[in-house]
Parts: structure tokens; sequence; C-alpha cells
């Protein structure tokens, strides 16, 4: 076993999660499929939120997959940054949101 | 301008050290299976000819250009070029071929001196798709080439040419400082001639290849990307786009050294290998011609001097009936047309 937490080659090796419960594993891959196809939104589309998405939730894998995606796609490196920027503009935003709750307390209790 | 690496003394210009780069290291230990053994596992070894359909020419590999991921390692100090005599022998074939389509290829085919001369023959002939590979920016390289858009218009060739990204940035990173707006410029030319417009027969292709170590993405999605783009940004009209996968040979052979992805490029290869794409790769219907008149199963095999395995294997002993009686060579590097939707010169096979 690697020392450390995460190994870049672990990611090739994902779909073997189904190998320990197949039923749950083929539902998820599945419904994962089917969520990237064109829709309503664009396969591109939805690769930079995936992108995004990778980013707030600090997913190496993540990045390391949609990174691709995206460079697959055409995407270029200024729209993915732009994507980045969006999900740490909320990330950020819903983290100083919280500010007002604090205020509120403050505000209730101090004289 | 960047030299060729053949004329950087590169070792990896030498066809026989990119052979052992490709038959040994991750192959050799096992990690990943030969391309022999992966389409042995669906019966599919020895790869056999189907019916001849494209015969494709490369005039020489001189080029104006030097890109990045070029396979045939082309450039302007690159000197081997067909001669007439060649083409003569070719014209011959031309004539009693079954194939359907005359693919000519470089290099840049135009800086051939002799290019002109061949197309008028060749166009008279009649065969039923005619296609030039320009690199776009020789139309506007010299004034000598500023005509092309209407001698490609006179003889109805079918244009297919290399534009890896609507965007300057991606584009001139993997061909060259003001390859971009030379490229845009060359467009127009061939769009006020009448090429690549809707509903005109004459035909205006582009070929995406990805400006990197990462394999293309849906063909249909990015034709749709670059029409837009193109349209919106420029007025440009095209026909259809063709996604090309880089295959691990030459110049791209040697990037994907230098920058260490070779091994994750590979197994990216071969974990997106396609069984349906071996059916309809190109060598199953194509045969390559060298500018010296050896025959090959295919461009790239041409690259890496692997020519075919026949008795026949010069031009000026073409007898296609046993040609077609051959195995087709194989390497490691035919997995780039046999990833996700497959590869070939007309873009995805699957």
């Amino acid at each position: 076993m690697s020392k450390n937490y995460y190994d870049a080659a672990d990611l090739r090796k994902f779909g073997k999660i189904s190998e320990w419960n197949e039923e749950l594993g083929a539902k998820f891959f599945d419904y994962y499929r089917k969520v990237f196809e064109e829709g309503a939104l664009t396969a591109r589309e939805k690769s930079l939120i995936a992108l995004a998405v990778a980013h707030t939730e600090q997913c190496p894998y993540c990045i390391d997959a949609y990174t691709k995606d995206g460079l697959q796609k055409g995407i270029t490196k200024e729209e993915m940054m732009e994507a980045i920027h969006v999900g740490a503009a909320i990330k950020s935003g819903a983290t100083l949101v919280h500010g007002v709750q604090m205020m509120n307390i403050v505000n209730k209790l101090e004289m | 301008m960047k030299k060729s690496l053949k004329a950087r003394n590169n070792d990896i210009a030498n066809t026989q050290r990119q052979l052992e780069i490709l038959s040994n290291g991750i192959f050799k230990k096992g990690d990943l299976p030969t391309f022999a053994e992966k389409i042995s596992e669906t019966k599919q070894f020895p790869l056999r000819p189907k019916k001849l359909e494209i015969l494709q020419i490369n005039l020489g590999y001189m080029c104006n250009q030097v890109c990045e991921h070029c396979h045939v390692d082309a450039g302007p100090d690159r000197n081997e070029i067909m001669t007439l005599e060649t083409m003569q022998q070719c014209l011959k074939v031309i004539k009693m071929t079954a194939a359907h389509t005359l693919d000519l290829t470089g290099g840049a085919p135009e800086m051939n001196p002799n290019f002109r001369w061949f197309v008028e023959e060749a166009s008279k002939v009649g065969i039923k798709d005619f296609i030039v590979r320009s690199n776009l920016t020789i139309i506007k390289a010299n004034k000598k080439y500023h005509d092309l858009p209407e001698f490609f218009k006179k003889h109805k060739v079918h244009v297919v040419s290399s534009l890896p990204h609507y965007t300057k940035g991606k584009t001139d990173k993997q061909r060259g400082d003001g390859v971009f707006d030379k490229s845009i410029a060359a467009l127009k030319s061939l769009n006020e001639v009448g090429y690549g417009m809707q509903n005109s027969d004459l035909k205006l292709d582009l070929v995406y290849n990805p400006s990197g170590a990462f394999l293309p993405g849906n063909q249909q999605a990015l034709e749709q990307d670059f029409k837009k783009a193109l349209k919106t940004d420029f007025d440009i009209s095209f026909h259809n786009l063709f996604a090309i996968t880089n295959l691990p040979i030459s110049r791209f052979l040697d990037y994907l050294i230098a920058s260490e992805n070779y091994e994750d490029y590979m197994t990216a290869l071969v974990d997106a290998y396609n069984p349906a794409a071996v059916a309809n790769v190109m060598c199953t219907n194509t045969i390559s011609v060298s500018w010296d008149g050896f025959l090959y199963d295919c461009d790239f095999n041409q690259m890496l001097n692997l020519k075919v395995a026949s008795k026949i294997q010069h031009i000026s002993y073409y007898q296609e009936e046993l040609l077609q009686n051959r195995n087709i060579v194989i390497n490691q590097h035919c997995y780039g047309c046999t990833a996700g939707a497959g590869s070939s010169c007309q873009g995805v096979v699957a």
C-alpha cells in the first residue's frame, strides 16, 4: 500500500469499487454516465461545472480527471480558471454570508 | 524557427530507436499489453486489409512550418521530395487503382516543385475524391502560393487543413508563432473562392488534433464549437472537422518523453482501446506511398520505416491484388488509431 493518502494511479482503479458492491457500484456509474451526457446543458458546460466543483471539493482525482476532460473538449485554460473562480466565489461567499449570523448574534448579545 | 529532429541529430529521428522505445519499457515489463496481444483478445490478429479505398501519396517532408507534434518531422530543412519520375509512376497507379480517394500529403505538398503538374495530371483521371492536405499558412507564405485557392478550385480539389484550435494561443503553441493569423487569412481566401460554404461542392474540412498529451474529445461537439467560434469571430465557414489522435511517434514521441508524459499517454491510449475501431482503422483501406515511392500500410508506418509486408514494396512494381494479400504491420503506436472513437486521416472510425 502506498504511504501517501492520495495516489494518482488510484484514479484508474475507481471502477473497482463495484467489486465490493456490484449493485450499488453499477447504479452509481450508470447515474454518473447519464449525468454527463449532452442534455439541456452541453457536455462542455457540464465539464466546466465538474471542474469548479472538483476544486471546491478539493478532490485531486476529480481535478485530474476534469482538467484532462476539459482539454479533450477544447476548453481553454482561461475558461478553466474562470470556472474555478466561480467555485471559489461561491465557496468564499458561502463563508462570508455566515458573517451575517455572527453579526446577528453579536448585535443580540452586546449592549 | 526550430529545426527538425533529423537536423538536430536527435536520437528520436532514428526510426529504429523509436521502435525500441515503443517495444520496450511498460510493454516489455507487461504493465500494458502490446497491440498484437490486445487485438488478439478479439481475434483480430493478424490485421488484414479490406477493400482498398484510399491511395495516400506523400510528396515530400519539406514544410514551411515546424509543428511541435509533427509525426513526419517535417520542416524547411527536410529535402526529401518526390521526383517527377516517381510522380509518373504514381500516375500510372492512379489510373488503374480501385481506390476512390487520392490523398496528397507532406510536409507541405505544395512545396514540391512539380506539385501543380501532378495535380493537373491526376485530376484528369477522374478519381472520385481528390484530397490535398494543406497546412493553410503555405497559401500566405509566399506570393507564388497566393493563387492556390483558385488552383484548387480549378481542379476541384478537396482541401483538408489542420487547425488545432479556434484560439490563437493554442494554435500558435503547437504550430508556431503567427500560424493562427496566417491560417485565418488563408481560410478567408478559401471561403472567398467558394470553399467550405454551405451547399458548395468545393469541400473544405479541418483537422483538429490535441495540442498536448491528451486525447481528442467528441468529434461532433468539437466541430460545433469550431464552427460557432470561427463564424462568430472571423466569419469563416468550413464543412467537417476531423478529430485526430496524436500518435506516439517522431516529434510527438520526443515531446512525450521530454515532458515525462510518455507512460501516462500510452496508458491513456490503452485504457481507451476500442475493439470496434479496429475493424475500420485506416490501414485496412489505405496504401501510403512515400516521397521515394515505397509502400506502407499508413502514413505513420511510413514515418517509422515499416514497409508493407509484401513482395511488392515499391510503386514501380505496384500490383494491387498481390498487395491486398498481406498482413498489416503493427506496433504499439497503433493504439493511437483505436482509442475512443478511433482515429484516421478522415477522423473518427467507430
